[in-house]
């Protein structure tokens, strides 16, 4: 009876070569390890599970993307198994790139370690019963008791064991209570109790497709998998879904005992945020200390101490010093005084010639030592040779670039993804994403892109690696583009909060609609035109809680990396490519090509042109350079709302390119350069 | 007549009650889901998070707009207006 009928014989022999080499093919056999047991973690996201696997895996790390997407897989091993660490997911099916990646790997599993949330249960368990379907040995952490326990959450633990079919094991990861268990507990993972009658149907699937997990797959509807052993793909996802659903919900009166509590603050604080009168205040309260804590505490007292001072001050100047030691320099040493109204003034400079390097001249290198010994000073060192300038020099990989990912991005990076952590984790995040999905939806967007656009803020080429939590392509595209046009980010809101200061609240006015104005644009304008649909918001809402501050913390240090570690090598590729036009002379070539352009269409000085180009470097550092230029009011706006639609600096643009592909990248780029000018000249026409 | 009329007239041949689009309901309904979007994809994402057809579901806050939060299966779920307007409900 095992044989399916539906299948003539001609068709049996058709497909039984596939059932042979069934994996061979597959990106992820070849991606993951084929010596040690593959023990993989699966679970919802937000379950704890990257402690699971910092548990499991120790300190050696590999991070990777997985073969033909973004998406991040962690791997690690140790004596026994090569651990694998999976996106978090909802259900293993192919709904985006997370679960795509998340299904290969579990089909490649030799043993799944499935962490589930015991206060989110009835969200978690769909996953639970769907890998136990699958017929895949499984283990199962019941993490997060202590909080289900506050909450008056009881859970039979040994009745659920016995339902599911496979060995259950309470935890508190955080605390790490329950791991001195986890050695014991992984080796008597065991295929569970499937449902009945998907069992029967799958074992008529076995002869064409190699597991019982595959042909699961393929009863859902899964066509990649169908495709790999030349099937067809199952039209009884739904009612297989349904009746999974109705086993959770079975099961959880069986096993889980709420004593229904009073109206918590945790459910009140939930209510609170997403009431249609409360949810705004709450979201203002919100905003405004992140704002505190990232745009004042972080960008302006934590920054202004690591890169004024330890940044230029003492790297800068430190690794210039041996640079120029064995190389031809000229060094400008200016002595900083205060004036009586608190600025900086320069009180003397000298200027040093070392045509062979200090190390040839001692005797000039001492009198330049002890003039620099007192007081403040500002250096400035000009090379001869074309090669320590592009390393060395102004915009050098190993000056300037060091001292903007370690002394400016990385505190700013830290403190943003910090209050995201803190964010996601107290469960605001997602009803945050609910209370604004309206207002994104005129965009093309639904609510989930607020998480990008506020990041965005911080540094676009962060924000922009970000939107790949976004549902479909086209939100990540439209996203992209808005953020790449019409979102300044910090180092340049600083600058621009200075100049629009001096310009006066009317130029600050204008200012701030026309870039609102574009930013609703652009997002209108692409939904409308781009073919496709935006994915509607659909998420579950975790009750609220209090972050736990070693959650909040790996999180933010995880986050923090594995930003370094993808955006570093951008950036000195970007400077790289910026000294090679300094040192060659384009990049003067392209200021003169501008200025034109600068002086008879925006009415700028034509010095704002250096200002322009100069924002490939960073974007604050064209903005910095207006500063010098006395402009007018109105010019201010001219200038500023020129140089926010450009892309934000050359990383930002590197990073587009790998997320968005050679094409459209460059389609941004170029757009934003010409709407940076035309919309500029549109402004200039009507004010000046 | 039109298609959404037709849709609503052959549904009320086997459902008894009346079917509100999701999006409609207030704040503080309680319902029966009747029918669920078109999309396959969309139909399975919302199974999976337990709103299913005949599953009871709480509206617990409508936001201006028309974004919907539900209480279902013990869970809150939060449903942006296209898809609100895609789910069928059957008020009481």
């Amino acid at each position: 009876m095992n044989d399916s009928s539906s299948l003539s014989p001609d068709d049996i022999t058709d497909v039984m070569p596939h059932a042979g080499h069934h994996h061979v093919d597959t990106s992820a056999a070849q991606f993951l390890s084929k010596n040690k047991t593959k023990l993989v973690l699966v679970g919802n996201p937000n379950v704890g599970k990257s402690v699971f696997f910092n548990h499991l895996t120790g300190l050696y790390v590999d991070v990777s993307n997985f073969p033909g997407t973004t998406v991040e897989v962690s791997h690690g091993e140790n004596p026994k198994y090569a651990v694998y660490d999976t996106p978090g997911i909802y259900g293993v099916s192919s709904f985006n790139d997370e679960e795509r990646v998340a299904r290969d790997i579990i089909l490649e599993a030799d043993i799944i370690l499935n962490v589930v949330d015991a206060v989110h249960l009835e969200r978690d368990l769909f996953l639970t019963l769907q890998l136990i379907d699958m017929g895949k040995k499984i283990a199962v952490c019941l993490n997060m008791m202590d909080e289900a326990e506050d909450r008056g959450i009881r859970i039979n633990v040994e009745e659920l064991s016995n339902r599911l079919g496979v060995p259950v094991l309470p935890t508190t990861a955080i605390r790490k209570s329950g791991f001195d268990k986890l050695e014991a507990h992984i080796p008597q993972a065991c295929p569970g109790r499937s449902d009945a009658s998907l069992h029967r149907h799958l074992h008529e699937l076995l002869n064409c497709v190699g597991s019982q997990a595959e042909g699961l797959m393929v009863l859902e509807g899964d066509k990649v998998i169908a495709e790999r052993h030349g099937v067809e793909p199952g039209g009884d996802r739904e009612l297989i879904y349904v009746e999974r659903r109705n086993r959770v919900n079975r099961l959880l009166d069986k096993v889980v005992t709420a004593t229904e509590r009073k109206k918590t603050l945790s459910a009140l604080l939930g209510r609170i945020s997403i009431s249609p009168i409360y949810g705004f205040p709450f979201l203002a309260v919100v905003l405004y200390a992140i704002y505190l804590f990232v745009g004042q505490f972080i960008a302006q007292d934590v920054v202004g101490f690591t890169e004024k001072t330890l940044g230029d001050r003492y790297f800068e100047v430190f690794v210039k010093d041996q640079v120029s030691a064995v190389t031809g320099t000229t060094i400008k040493v200016e002595k900083i005084g205060r004036t009586a109204a608190g600025g900086d003034t320069t009180i003397a400079a000298r200027t040093y010639l070392f045509p062979h390097g200090t190390h040839a001249d001692p005797v000039l290198a001492d009198q330049m030592k002890a003039f620099r010994k007192v007081g403040l000073n500002s250096i400035n060192y000009k090379y001869s040779s074309a090669l320590a300038i592009i390393f060395f020099g102004e915009f050098g990989a190993f000056s300037m670039t060091v001292t903007y990912l370690v002394f400016l991005l990385l505190p700013l990076v830290l403190g943003f993804y910090l209050s995201l952590s803190i964010l996601e984790d107290s469960g605001y995040l997602p009803r945050l994403a609910t209370f604004v999905d309206r207002s994104l939806n005129g965009l093309g967007l639904n609510g989930r892109a607020i998480i990008p656009l506020i990041l965005g803020l911080g540094c676009v080429t962060m924000a922009t690696i970000t939107t790949r939590l976004l549902g479909s392509d086209r939100e990540k595209r439209i996203a992209t583009a808005i953020l790449q046009f019409a979102i300044p980010c910090s180092a340049q809101l600083a600058v621009i909060a200075a100049l629009l200061a001096t310009a006066g609240i009317k130029a600050t006015l204008i200012y701030t609609s026309i870039i609102i104005t574009i930013f609703i644009a652009i997002g209108t304008v692409l939904d409308k035109t781009l073919p496709g649909k935006s994915s509607p918001l659909l998420l579950d809402l975790p009750p609220m809680r209090l972050p736990r501050a070693r959650n909040v913390l790996q999180k933010t240090w995880v986050k923090t990396f594995a930003f370094m570690k993808e955006a570093a090598p951008w950036f000195f590729v970007g400077a790289l490519a910026v000294s090679i036009l300094q040192v060659t002379g384009i990049l003067n070539m392209w200021v003169n090509l501008l200025s034109p352009i600068t002086t008879g269409w925006l009415k700028l000085p034509a010095e704002a042109s250096t200002a322009f180009v100069m924002g490939l470097v960073r974007r604050d550092f064209g903005a910095a350079g207006l500063y010098a230029m006395h402009l007018t009011p109105m010019q201010v706006v001219v200038a500023l709302t020129t140089i926010t639609l450009f892309v934000p600096c050359i990383a930002s643009l590197m990073v587009m390119l790998k997320e968005r592909g050679t094409r459209e990248g460059f389609t941004i780029w170029v757009g934003s350069w010409v709407m940076a000018f035309g919309v500029g000249g549109l402004v200039a026409m009507i004010l000046l | 007549m039109d298609r959404a009329t037709a849709w609503r007239r052959s549904k009320r041949r086997i459902m008894p009650t009346d079917i509100t689009q999701l999006v409609d309901v207030r704040r503080g309904t309680r319902g029966t889901i009747l029918s669920l979007p078109e999309d396959s994809e969309l139909r399975s994402q919302c199974i999976r998070l337990g709103i299913c057809v005949g599953a009871s579901v709480l509206c617990i806050e409508r936001l201006p707009g028309g974004t919907i939060i539900l209480e279902a299966s013990r869970q809150e779920i939060a449903l942006g207006r296209n898809l609100a307007k895609q789910i069928g409900i059957a008020i009481g």
